[in-house]
């Protein structure tokens, strides 16, 4: 048993999952647990009615700090299947550019009843000090804060891998981009390595490289044809267009050079080996068409099993509630 | 604990049912995990041509609020169409009625059927809601501090046993 103050601050004193707020330390019990509970929620949007009663007068709150439509929407349409009430606020124009501080906003959501915020914000931690803060029913899920943590794509990124290889034992699977400021790659990582896959790897250019990835088990690569040669899986990151006004890379067309996944490239991993991507994509900047839209991208899977996976992660957050 | 023979019980389940589906095209939902195998059972002794449907109620309990959520949700499926559709479901063991109900409105959240009959293997009692179920294969009487738990071994035999209740 730990102490208090050495909990991890997303379990209640059952060591269930509270809130969601980063992959990193989250165990591998309750990882399993998430895809496992996504597994029943798959073909919920096949049939005639596509929600189930669990969160019947739940309210979620979206609290999107920084905009991500694709985000929303998906958190939001994995709310009302679980048929809770849902509430977008988009922060970015309103209260906070009054002034209001981050926690008076949530002090005041709170008092309209929320059971659960999902969070999305620039600054790195957001999700946790809102966790600190919020009464002990409230559930927070972090839906991306800063390059930190982007823990529901990292979760739909394992579901999407355990989907088309079954296993997570003899994997080799290479994350390709920007890792310096991916909180996917981040969460991916943590996310792999938990899961036990032998080989993560990380390529992209030195710059876009942080520190410290080999301590987190990963094989650095600055050659992108090297990084992917016998993958079974190659995750694609986006390449934001303001890393190109700074000084970190020179230009689009010669990232797609060096680091664009093409056809030919593709060859170079297993024959069998998946394509993803978190979107949006940028063609011809850092994936070919040809491969996105190819037989071995699952791009469009993803996107499907992202919204059973954040169903699962809404469900069994809510469902410890009673605990704390 | 004590061992009830859950062969003789299925047996006398499978010949209430077929009476009760002569001349009828039946669909079997079988609710998970017990009543799954029932209704597998069921399918090659009273020929049922329709592949059985499987429902996991976890999304439907009606105490998620206090229990939370199942921690091994299995997926439900059912192959057929529910509309118009005329369905046995069955279970295992038949008691507060809470799980019927469930299995009911997440039935309707397939399509409307025609008709709904309940099959059970074992009927304790000790109902909570209006639930009557249409073949029983056994009624019987036991204190609430008892549960009644089906089990299948590897050469799929069933066996029904009375064990002291963990959680009260």
């Amino acid at each position: 048993m730990t102490s208090e103050s050495g909990r991890n601050p997303q379990l209640n004193r059952n060591g269930e999952l509270h809130h969601l707020l980063s992959l990193e330390g989250l165990p591998r019990a309750i990882i399993e647990r998430v895809l496992a509970t996504a597994d029943g929620f798959i073909n919920v949007a096949e049939r005639e009615v596509k929600s189930v009663p669990l969160l019947r007068g739940r309210s979620v709150f979206n609290l999107f700090f920084e905009h991500s439509t694709r985000t929303r929407t998906t958190f939001e349409i994995a709310a009302r299947r679980l048929s809770a009430d849902v509430f977008n606020l988009d922060i970015t124009r309103s209260s906070t550019a009054k002034g209001e501080s981050l926690l008076d906003t949530i002090n005041n959501l709170t008092a309209m009843q929320a059971d659960m915020f999902v969070v999305r914000h620039a600054a790195s931690g957001a999700p946790h000090l809102i966790a600190r803060h919020v009464a002990p029913h409230v559930h927070v899920i972090n839906a991306g804060d800063g390059r930190h943590a982007h823990p529901t794509q990292g979760l739909l990124d394992m579901y999407t891998i355990r989907h088309y290889k079954r296993d997570f034992a003899n994997l080799t699977v290479a994350i390709v981009g920007d890792i310096l400021h991916s909180r996917v790659a981040r969460s991916d990582i943590h996310a792999l390595t938990t899961l036990g896959v032998p080989e993560v790897r990380a390529v992209g250019p030195l710059t876009l490289l942080p520190d410290g990835l080999e301590q987190m088990g990963v094989r650095v690569f600055t050659r992108l044809d090297e990084g992917i040669r016998g993958a079974d899986v190659i995750i694609m990151l986006r390449l934001q267009n303001e890393r190109m006004r700074g000084a970190l890379l020179p230009s689009a067309q010669e990232y797609f050079r060096n680091y664009g996944l093409t056809p030919e490239r593709l060859r170079l991993a297993k024959p069998d080996a998946i394509v993803m991507h978190p979107g949006p994509m940028n063609r011809g900047v850092e994936i070919d068409s040809r491969v996105a839209d190819g037989a071995q991208s699952v791009i469009l899977p993803q996107v499907t099993f992202g919204i059973a996976v954040r169903m699962a992660v809404l469900s069994i957050a809510a469902s410890s509630q009673r605990m704390q | 604990m004590i061992e009830l023979d859950a062969e003789a019980v299925y047996r006398s389940l499978a010949a209430r049912l077929r009476e009760e589906v002569i001349g009828r095209d039946v669909r079997l939902v079988g609710v998970h995990t017990g009543g799954v195998w029932l209704a597998q059972r069921l399918k090659e002794d009273l020929h049922v041509a329709h592949e059985v449907g499987i429902l996991d109620i976890s999304f439907y309990r009606d105490d998620f609020s206090r229990s939370g959520l199942n921690p091994s949700v299995k997926p439900s499926s059912i192959a057929f169409d529910v509309e118009g559709a005329d369905i046995v479901l069955v279970d295992d063991v038949l008691y507060t009625g809470r799980t019927v109900r469930a299995a009911m409105n997440e039935l309707f959240d397939y399509g409307r059927p025609a008709r709904i009959d309940l099959a059970v293997l074992i009927d304790r009692g000790g109902r909570e809601l209006p639930v009557q179920p249409t073949a029983v294969g056994r009624r019987i009487e036991v204190p609430e501090e008892i549960s009644v738990v089906l089990s299948r071994d590897d050469d799929g035999r069933l066996h029904l046993t009375l064990e002291q209740r963990r959680d009260i």
